[in-house]
């Protein structure tokens, strides 16, 4: 039953949608808005879930009989939890908590903006450091991802045009680089966009009739 | 408010700027500052999802109506649609339960029921967006006149090119198939296609990551140090 149960769930609800979408009506259209709100629960729980498991993980890392020497670390990160969280929860006008001057807004545009966004920007340096690998012209197919990222980037730069401002409209690095995001782009795009809605397709027809089942996890 | 005296806000632009050296300090070698501001940035993530999600999900949608839906019983006419309630909130405690080892197992019914949401979902969705409408778009006339009767060369060979890249590229995801003889060739042909793809998108994800950096240059540089405007 620990197994039975669960693929029924997923069997029942996954045709419903499947339904709704062919039979818009009473009852599956009130059943998959109905659906649509607990979705949005369940999905709120498991993002508990994983910010619970975060604290716990930190906290037997740092509590732990073994002493490697970033166990603090594992306190650094429940001691931020907390902060933010007791803060949202309690000292930032309930539901408003986001409203710019709050307490909880301090923190997001104090702490987590420059975190986030510094921890993305480095990721310039290593594409920097990738695209040395990758732009070697080694062969014909390495060279058109060259070419192509080289006219993308300098396109979308003021450099770009400055560069090519001598020569006639149309022939611009910018116009160069809107005519390989427009057509030869959009081509590869929808070959690959394709590909992943049959492929999204039939693992969901997997999942639904309970022929995948690696989601159940062992036992 | 408290937060717009100066003080304060003199205090979080240096807090801000002292985590964001605190990440850029990876960029010598992995160390115990860098260690220190990921902690910190892991922890807050997670506590601000946790928040936000209690504020705009949990309370809105379970909390709030389950309390009006109990209070009925005791003020005014008694209602009892928010009984329903109880099943997303039982799975919801369901799914914490994942956190105790010995009723894992529990989780897996929530689990069922946002895997099946999902699958239901995404499989009309992918299918009718991106399939249909992707094909839809694809097979169009290629040879292109304007309203005098003027042929369009150079649009129909725009068209052309995305009618043949799409087609090549499918091709290429046919796997059932060796890539050999017209099919291989066709193959191949849909694989530059792909690679400009790729290389284009590349090169926006460069450009995406170098506006960020000169976002957080232009904060060191103009509000924490003054040094430029």
């Amino acid at each position: 039953m620990r197994r039975e149960i669960p693929t029924a769930i997923a069997f029942f609800v996954g045709i419903i949608c499947i339904i709704q979408f062919f039979i818009p009506h009473r009852p599956f259209g009130t059943l998959v808005d109905v659906f649509s709100d607990w979705f949005g629960i369940v999905a709120a729980f498991a993002i508990w879930l994983g910010a619970l498991n975060l604290l716990k993980v930190s906290l037997e890392r740092s509590f732990s009989k073994k002493k490697t020497h970033d166990r603090w670390y594992g306190l650094v990160v429940a001691a931020s939890f907390f902060l933010i969280f007791i803060i949202g929860m309690f000292m930032s006008g309930g539901d408003q908590f986001q409203v710019p001057g709050s307490r909880f807004d301090y923190l997001y545009v104090n702490i987590y903006t420059p975190l986030s966004s510094t921890m993305f920007a480095l990721l310039a340096f290593f594409v920097a450091s990738a695209s040395y690998r990758a732009f070697r012209a080694r062969s014909w197919e390495a060279t058109l991802l060259l070419i192509a990222a080289f006219f993308v980037m300098l396109g979308r730069a003021p450099i770009g045009d400055q560069l090519t401002g001598f020569m006639p409209e149309g022939y611009r690095l910018s116009e160069v680089a809107n005519w390989i995001m427009t057509y030869p782009q959009v081509a590869g795009q929808r070959a690959i966009m394709i590909g992943i809605a049959l492929g999204v397709a039939s693992a969901s027809l997997r999942l639904i009739l309970g022929l995948e089942r690696s989601y159940l996890g062992g036992e | 408010m408290w937060m717009e005296h100066p003080g304060w806000v003199l205090f979080g632009t240096w807090v801000a700027a002292l985590f964001t050296l605190g990440i850029a300090t990876f960029l010598y070698k992995d160390n115990p500052v860098y260690k220190f501001c990921e902690a910190v940035f892991v922890g807050i993530s997670a506590g601000y999802w946790f928040v936000s999600y209690f504020w705009q999900t949990l309370l809105p949608k379970l909390g709030y109506p389950f309390y009006a839906g109990v209070k009925t019983m005791f003020v005014g006419p008694a209602e009892w649609g928010w009984l329903v309630l109880l099943i997303p909130g039982t799975l919801g405690v369901m799914m914490l339960l994942r956190l105790v080892p010995k009723a894992g197992w529990i989780a897996r019914w929530p689990l069922a029921f946002i895997v099946g949401y999902t699958a239901g979902l995404r499989l009309i969705t992918f299918l009718q967006s991106n399939a249909m409408t992707q094909l839809q778009n694809s097979v169009q006339p290629v040879v292109r006149y304007d309203a005098s009767g003027q042929f369009l060369g150079w649009e129909s060979f725009n068209i052309l090119l995305v009618t043949v890249g799409t087609f090549a590229g499918l091709f290429y995801f046919f796997f059932s198939q060796e890539h050999k003889g017209v099919f291989g060739r066709v193959a191949r042909v849909g694989t530059w296609f792909l690679m400009i793809t790729f290389g284009a998108a590349f090169g926006y994800t460069v450009m995406g990551r170098m506006s960020l950096l000169i976002g957080r240059l232009d904060f060191l540089l103009a509000d924490w140090l003054h040094l430029i405007r």
